[in-house]
């Protein structure tokens, strides 16, 4: 996988994930691009678009579209599934997630495909062990932060 | 310093902005205060300062600022600061940040850390941001982790190695010995990451791939594990287990299976086992029944094993999941090779697909219906495809008509249909055919005698209907012209016969030479036509006369000088109109001009469609005699001119070069395709014609900027993605004037064109400005600009050039040497 992104109905940028180099202009145009090409698209639409040498697979989830681009040997419907397993993260992880979850909480969506995902590969297949890692991260934080203090003094 | 706002507050006031200029306000006066917080060296609210940048800089704002507070961040002992640190680090450097050998040494130090998610951060980054250089010195600590004996580390590990190898392939051999014994892990993610690494070490090395070939029956041996173990909660996807594990591995065993007979031959059970148990009702299950087609594909598989692929994909098209039919599509056309006669069974379905409302879906099954066109199905392909043609996206239609050309000519059952199914197709894609097209047509259409008539006829009624179709009006134009004499002769044969006089042809041409929906290339079809009408309708020759008069005053150079010329015919030398005005020679072209572009070869048994019967030897013949009867009356009334001649100073016009235009004319501009025997055959005209030729362009003076020849023949100095460039030369003693030609062969046109030249010191070269300084598409023009060189020491001349023009919006500069100049140039 190269990059993924995700991405409101509204066409404003949620999360980016690169895994490969690209300066910072590129991913810009990329990004604008490739929005506005799956946001044309109507929903009965098949969830692959062949774009430049790369292949887009795309899905709706309520009003945010997760958008992963793969090589074109790479397995689009095995893609969708992964997509689908962040998902299903995000909702074990946030109690039914929704876009508003991923835009507060920014930096726990990325710490989630981080331990679903690296190098643009699947590192884990199951469900468990990615929530048991992010579970035991968080606990590491909230120990180092002294109680009442989180509030002032971690991110808030 | 008052406590910083915290990150969701911060989220909060953005998105209450009720304007872009709110929000920007709002930014910046956050950006400004963070800024400040980090000159200070603000510890503990370094982290959080961070995560708000992060999010503006999500935002499309530049946070390139935080760099350096980011590795801050990761130095730091707190995990927190560890976290967000490198999550910054993945989002604001990537591998041409030079704050790179900072951070190597931040990922060395945590790789070694004492609790393992401080390393799978470190190794995550790595995975993320890994240069070159990075992964020449961390590549030893990733081994190092790679034997560790923690799942969580070993599958990160691996991952990064894989990173890594895809980086700096020569980095491959160090995690080879570690590698192998992954597999026999319990731990799925470990498994998986395994295989991961192992195929991109297999498709980067020939030699690890031999090395690997052993690990076959281990691969086979998880896999069916894999199956028959029963339900198991946590690798469990709607009643498939582990499916992410399986795709890697059928994907690996694909890669070891090519080619090579024994590991195929292993794999053949496990691949029948996975192709027939597999739920399909489920996304997840066609995942992997899609990953295992294309194994068994790919490897050497036995033929029970293919028709079951095959089998599956025809499933996959009926499916009503429009994801999985876009991938059977995708997937026929890869393996179509493999099997054609299989697929073809599937081709009602993919004739279907055709008209799906998704644009993915519908290419994929276009470009498969020309895969599976052959002689027993191209009338009914055809017609499903020129329906296709009619109603399909602008994208799909230039394509698509080159496509359906190929395809008639290679498998056409008859003449006839042939040339209706050509004029279905020119009618129906218009202007998008492309000029390719156009000329092969005019090639095409008089290789067939007893069609001539009926084409001729044909392209007239669809001419008299639309003149706004240029490819369309350019075929019938040159085919008019050629033949329009038949249009007048009654055919008894045809149901309605087309009762047609002189005038309504002419009108029609007319009308195309004067209708702005005409583009410079029709009309000078249009002209030619009606020049060659001239000899082919008696009564109507006033009128060519005429109208062709009209045009010697166009602002169109080309077209200008073709009707100039034309007049020029009509006067003084009318006893020469009917020899330049025959018909055209029929031409060799070469079979195989278009059928290249057609898809992949097919090859099936039908190879002896390859050379349709359009050119026959026995036609071949005619044709050469044709062509020689033509050049001795040329020659014949070269001699009779010669004899007319009035002497002239210095010959100072092309001895050939005008005569052969003229007989050039009649054939379309695209020189590439051209019959190589007229344009650049050897003079054939004597001396005296120039002469001829000469006052008779100095009594029409209108003549644009006309080249200087002489008798030292004409050199291509240049030939290159369509730009030609021509030198011919004129020489007076010590003083060489050359003149420049260039003629643009592409689609496009080039803009800003400059040339430039330099000479060894011994000479002194003066550069006249050019004609202009674009040169337009198609042949349809020419810029042309003279150099004068004078050369007292009768040195070898030497040249340098440069051109710089921009051809579709890119600058193009290019540079070379001309060391080829005729001795008589310089001696």
């Amino acid at each position: 996988m190269q990059f993924m992104l995700l991405f409101s109905r509204q066409g404003k940028l949620r999360l980016q994930k690169w895994y490969v180099a690209k300066q910072d202009k590129d991913k810009k145009k990329i990004v604008r691009e490739l929005t506005t090409m799956i946001l044309t698209r109507k929903p009965k639409m098949c969830s692959f678009l062949e774009w430049r040498d790369l292949k887009i697979v795309y899905k709706r989830y309520a009003s945010l579209y997760f958008c992963c681009a793969i090589e074109d040997t790479d397995n689009e419907l095995i893609t969708l599934e992964i997509i689908h397993r962040y998902v299903e993260l995000l909702d074990k992880y946030f109690g039914s997630v929704c876009e508003l979850d991923i835009i507060f909480n920014f930096e726990k969506a990325y710490f989630m495909l981080d331990e679903l995902l690296l190098a643009g590969e699947m590192q884990e297949t199951s469900k468990k062990n990615v929530l048991k890692a992010i579970a035991a991260q968080d606990l590491l934080q909230e120990e180092e932060t002294p109680q009442g203090f989180f509030e002032d003094h971690g991110l808030g | 310093m008052p406590t910083p706002i915290r990150l969701r507050d911060l989220i909060r006031q953005i998105r209450a902005a009720r304007t872009a200029a709110d929000e920007r306000s709002v930014v910046q006066k956050e950006c400004a205060y963070i800024r400040t917080t980090f000159r200070e060296e603000d510890n503990t609210f370094r982290c959080r300062n961070v995560a708000k940048l992060l999010y503006i800089h999500m935002l499309g704002y530049p946070a390139h600022f935080g760099q350096l507070e980011c590795l801050k961040l990761i130095a730091s002992p707190r995990f927190t600061d560890k976290r967000i640190g490198y999550l910054g680090a993945m989002l604001l450097l990537d591998e041409r940040t030079d704050v790179h050998l900072l951070i190597t040494n931040s990922l060395k130090n945590d790789m070694n850390h004492q609790t393992q998610f401080v390393v799978g951060l470190a190794l995550c980054t790595l995975g993320s941001i890994c240069s070159p250089e990075m992964s020449r010195d961390l590549a030893g600590e990733v081994e190092k982790l790679l034997k560790s004996s923690n799942a969580y580390i070993k599958k990160k590990a691996a991952l990064c190695a894989f990173h890594i190898i895809r980086k700096v392939p020569d980095l491959m051999e160090i995690f080879i010995p570690a590698t192998r014994s992954l597999l026999t892990e319990k731990n799925h993610g470990v498994l998986m990451t395994a295989v991961v690494l192992i195929t991109i070490m297999c498709e980067l090395s020939p030699d690890t791939l031999a090395h690997f070939k052993k690990l076959v029956p281990n691969l086979v041996r998880i896999l069916k594990n894999l199956i028959m173990a029963g339900y198991s909660p946590e690798h469990d996807v709607s009643g498939v287990s582990d499916p992410f594990l399986q795709v890697k591995i059928l994907r690996l065993l694909r890669i070891l299976g090519k080619n090579d007979s024994e590991a195929s031959e292993s794999m053949n059970d496990i691949l029948a086992q996975v192709a027939t148990n597999t739920e399909t009702s489920k996304n997840v299950g066609n995942a992997i029944l899609y990953e295992t087609v294309l194994t068994i594909m790919d490897i050497k598989s036995e033929s029970g094993l293919r028709v079951l692929a095959v089998n599956i994909l025809g499933r996959f098209l009926l499916n009503t999941d429009k994801n999985i039919r876009y991938v059977a599509l995708n997937t026929l056309l890869r393996t179509v090779h493999a099997d054609t006669q299989a697929v073809q069974r599937h081709r009602s379905t993919i004739v279907e697909c055709l008209k799906d409302p998704d644009v993915s879906i519908r290419r994929r099954a276009m470009e498969l219906c020309f895969v599976l066109i052959n002689t027993n199905n191209v009338r009914t392909m055809m017609k499903e495809l020129l329906a296709f043609l009619e109603k399909t996206d602008p994208e799909f239609k230039p394509i698509c008509a080159s496509k359906m050309f190929s395809a008639a000519e290679r498998y056409a059952p008859g003449r006839k249909w042939h040339m209706d199914t050509m004029m279905k197709v020119l009618t129906t894609a218009g202007n998008y055919v492309q000029s390719d097209v156009v000329s092969n047509l005019v090639h095409l259409i008089p290789s067939s005698n007893e069609l001539h008539a009926y084409m001729v006829k044909q392209l007239f009624r669809a001419i008299s209907e639309d003149i706004s179709q240029q490819p369309l009006v350019q075929v019938a134009a040159w085919t008019i012209g050629e033949y329009g004499d038949l249009l007048l002769q009654p055919d008894a044969e045809a149901d309605d016969p087309l009762k047609v006089s002189e005038d309504e042809v002419v009108n029609v041409l007319e009308r195309v030479l004067a209708s702005n929906l005409s583009d410079i290339v029709t009309k000078e079809y249009a002209i030619n036509a009606l020049m060659k009408l001239s000899t082919r309708f008696p009564n109507s020759e006033p009128r060519v006369k005429s109208v062709v008069s009209i045009y010697g005053s166009h602002v169109n150079m080309e077209l200008q000088q073709r009707a100039v010329e034309y007049h020029a015919l009509f006067g003084r030398y009318d006893t020469m109109r009917a020899g330049v005005l025959e018909r055209m020679p029929l031409c060799d072209i070469k079979k195989n001009m278009s059928s290249a572009s057609l898809h992949n070869g097919v090859s099936n048994g039908s190879d002896e469609d390859l050379m349709p019967d359009d050119m026959p030897v026995s036609k071949a013949k005619p044709a050469q005699q044709q062509q020689q009867q033509q050049e001795q009356s040329s020659s014949g009334l070269l001699d009779i001119l010669g004899g007319l001649s009035a002497p002239a100073p210095q010959p100072s016009r092309p001895p050939e070069n005008n005569l052969l235009d003229l007989l050039d004319l009649g054939l379309p501009t695209d020189t590439s395709t051209m019959p190589t025997s007229l344009g650049t055959q050897p003079p054939i005209a004597p001396a005296p014609v120039n002469n001829v030729l000469d006052s008779l362009f100095t009594s029409q003076p209108i003549i644009a900027p006309a080249l200087l020849k002489s008798d030292i023949p004409l050199i291509t100095v240049f030939e290159k993605n369509g730009l030609k460039v021509d030198f011919s030369f004129e020489r007076n003693g010590d003083q060489l004037t050359i003149s420049l030609a260039a003629n643009n062969s592409s689609s496009q046109s080039m803009d800003n064109f400059m040339f430039q030249a330099a000479v060894p010191k011994t000479f002194q070269l003066q550069m006249m400005s050019p004609s202009g300084s674009t040169i337009p598409p198609n042949s349809s023009g020419q810029i042309t600009q003279i150099m004068r060189i004078n050369n007292p020491t009768k040195q070898l001349l030497r040249m340098r050039l440069r051109l710089n023009y921009s051809h579709g919006g890119v600058e193009i500069n290019e540079q070379s040497e001309v060391n080829n100049f005729p001795t008589s140039v310089w001696q």
